[in-house]
């Protein structure tokens, strides 16, 4: 076969995915990444002092390490006890999975900036570490970025991972992320994604999770033109304990795909995973999720749930689960719903005075505030992730 | 202060008549009881007031304090006063009672243009109202409804009446599912609202409510129509002779 290879795969030296990639079957990169863009250039100093204005921190006692435009700055933010960061560019995450690993390989390809950071066994650190990245977004830019994080033995931690932009211009993003929790270390990763209107944001998760470890990961869309979100999750020890929860809210124009890959590889592990989608105007949404149970990962119990919100006729959500089985002792379980907004509450509401407008915002902030309350994460953080909700519903329904 | 005339409704998209021209007048400070047997109108009547949707006025008006309330949203009529107590209330998952509270008394007060409640006046007046209808408190930061028992549901219907004060209440089959404690509860709090700026439209199929809440007036609604109205002896005499012999008087 002869194909035209495009701009964008010239630059990268392989051929993008089409739909035909059953991995991509709802994203088709290839026709929505014609070209890559130029890396963007290393903004002043001063001028990335203002660039996260109008994105407040989310935790007030966190220790942030801050990327502007794919570039490392330093702000010598005191890092906590026990956490150690190097600013060298960590490894490009393997790429073994071909197609599949299609996000990776890119990022391999166009990122320059990243941290190391290791928490040291045992140590529980409560102060939240943040890694934020802020993008001008000018038109036909890459910023993108690459984090490495060992979170030791019986360690615990938390991690912020933030993308914020306001540019609606045609730009790039990328994050490409190796999340290694050792025996008995307890880590919660959330993802918010606030890039631009404009951004298409390609990003990857790789996870290890060791014997009794315990991680909780929150994704939260609320941004971008074109976003894939990856996570890609090996249980390789026996009794550990996962959570993956989501929250993709899809504005009009807007194509956001969450695909997760879990891999039982030994016995008694639990999983659940959790999203709930909102999609306005004509914006498209995409789940996958799969999970894979080893033959010797018998006692596996893992449960999936997507749910959607569908707020016109124009907008759709695609919704995948696979199941991939060879134990033959586990329970696996997977459901997947979407529906309008029910015209019963509508009226419950409306019939206490509550106009249509304020009754369907009710309805559908606590048709996704649900999932941030089950992280469990504390008042203040629960707050700043509803409020984000918040700000994206009226900005969005 | 209610004045429905010559009303006809239909389903909307069917062509079945279910209100097939209705006249009720109820004066402010008045309780009306409408009864009827099952497939009369009752449920449909009571959507109608509140502007549910689902519902076609073909003919006829509803006029609430002289004015035509037809072409108003569900959130107007209750913010100009008019309140029904459901059959069956919804459960809303995710919305926190006091939170759905705090959006419906703030509205109604802003369409009203009066000054919306500070929280701590809020909480003060819930807790007040849910201790007078025995409702623990603790429940209302639960989700609207749900879980809820049958009786906890008709009584926090009963909550929202008292903290929305209405000028029109209209009680759709609020006796269903109560036992007689719950009962005498629920109707306790209908009377002390009762008020000589205040109308009561209480829809039931049984005289058993009426003894709690003794109406003024009892209007029999068959097929779609009022066929008789009386005093609150009518009630009785439908206790005992069932709704035969209205109907006949009436055919």
């Amino acid at each position: 076969m002869n194909i035209q290879k495009t701009a964008a795969e010239e630059t990268l030296g392989f051929m993008l995915p089409t739909r035909r990639v059953e991995s991509f079957h709802y994203t088709d990169l290839r026709a929505n990444l014609k070209s890559l863009g130029e890396q963007a250039a290393r903004p002043e100093d001063d001028a990335t002092r203002t660039m996260g204005d109008s994105f407040p921190r989310l935790a007030s006692d966190a220790c942030v390490l801050h990327f502007y435009d794919g570039h490392g700055f330093e702000r010598n933010e005191t890092l906590p006890e026990g956490v150690m960061v190097s600013r060298d560019l960590p490894d490009a995450l393997s790429a073994d999975g071909g197609a599949d690993d299609t996000i990776p390989q890119i990022n391999s390809k166009i990122t320059t900036a990243g941290v190391s950071i290791a928490v040291a066994k045992g140590k529980e650190v409560t102060q939240t570490i943040g890694l934020a990245h802020a993008h001008t977004g000018a038109a036909e830019s890459i910023a993108s970025t690459r984090f490495s994080i060992t979170a030791a033995e019986g360690s615990t931690s938390r991690f912020i991972e933030r993308q914020m932009g306001r540019s609606d211009a045609n730009h790039m993003t990328s994050s490409a992320v190796s999340l290694n929790v050792q025996q008995g270390a307890k880590v919660e990763y959330f993802i918010v994604q606030q890039a631009g209107v404009g951004a298409t944001h390609l990003a990857r998760l790789n996870v290890t999770l060791a014997q009794d470890a315990d991680l909780s990961i929150f994704v939260l869309n609320a941004g971008g033109k074109l976003v894939r979100q990856e996570v890609k999750i090996a249980v390789n020890g026996e009794n550990a304990n996962l959570a993956i929860r989501g929250v993709n809210l899809v504005g009009d124009n807007a194509h956001i795909d969450v695909t997760t890959v879990l891999e039982h590889n030994v016995p008694h592990t639990n999983a659940e995973e959790l999203f709930r989608n909102v999609v306005a105007g004509d914006g498209h949404g995409v789940f996958q999720g799969q999970i894979k149970v080893a033959q010797p990962a018998q006692k596996t119990d893992a449960q999936m749930a997507c749910n959607t919100l569908l707020l016109t006729d124009e907008g759709d959500f695609s919704a995948k689960p696979e199941l991939e089985i060879f134990a033959d002792d586990v329970i696996c379980a997977h459901g997947a719903t979407v529906t309008d907004i029910d015209d019963e509450h509508m009226f419950y509401m409306q019939a206490r005075g509550i106009d249509q407008k304020t009754a369907r915002g009710l309805l559908i902030k606590a048709f996704v505030d649900e999932v941030v309350e089950e992280l469990e994460a504390g008042e203040e953080l629960e707050e700043a992730f509803t409020g984000i909700i918040d700000d994206w519903l009226d900005a969005n329904i | 202060m209610l004045e429905i005339k010559n009303l006809h409704v239909r389903i909307a998209e069917e062509e079945t008549e279910i209100i097939k021209g209705l006249d009720l007048s109820v004066a402010a400070g008045e309780v009306a009881a409408i009864m009827g047997p099952n497939g009369s109108g009752k449920s449909t009547l009571s959507y109608v007031l509140a502007g549910k949707e689902d519902y076609e006025v073909t003919e006829g008006d509803i006029l609430f304090n002289g004015e035509s309330i037809l072409e108003m949203e569900p959130d107007e009529r209750a913010a100009s006063g008019v309140f029904l107590a459901f059959q069956y209330p919804m459960e809303i998952p995710g919305v926190p009672t006091m939170n759905f509270l705090k959006a419906a008394m703030n509205a109604q007060r802003k369409a009203r243009d009066e000054e919306e409640y500070t929280t701590p006046e809020f909480i003060k007046t819930v807790k007040a109202a849910a201790g007078e209808l025995n409702i623990d408190f603790n429940m209302l930061k639960r989700a609207l409804n749900v879980g809820f028992s049958g009786g906890e549901k008709k009584r926090a219907e009963i909550l929202q009446m008292q903290l929305l004060e209405p000028k029109l209440c209209v009680l759709d089959e609020t006796d269903s599912g109560l036992d007689i404690d719950a009962l005498k509860i629920v109707s306790d709090g209908v009377n002390r609202l009762r008020d000589p700026e205040r109308a009561f439209l209480v829809i039931t199929h049984y005289q058993r409510l009426l003894e709690h809440i003794v109406p003024d007036s009892v209007h029999v609604l068959y097929q779609g129509r009022i066929i008789e109205s009386g005093d609150k002896s009518l009630a009785l005499h439908l206790e005992e002779n069932g709704y035969a012999d209205v109907i006949a008087r009436a055919a």
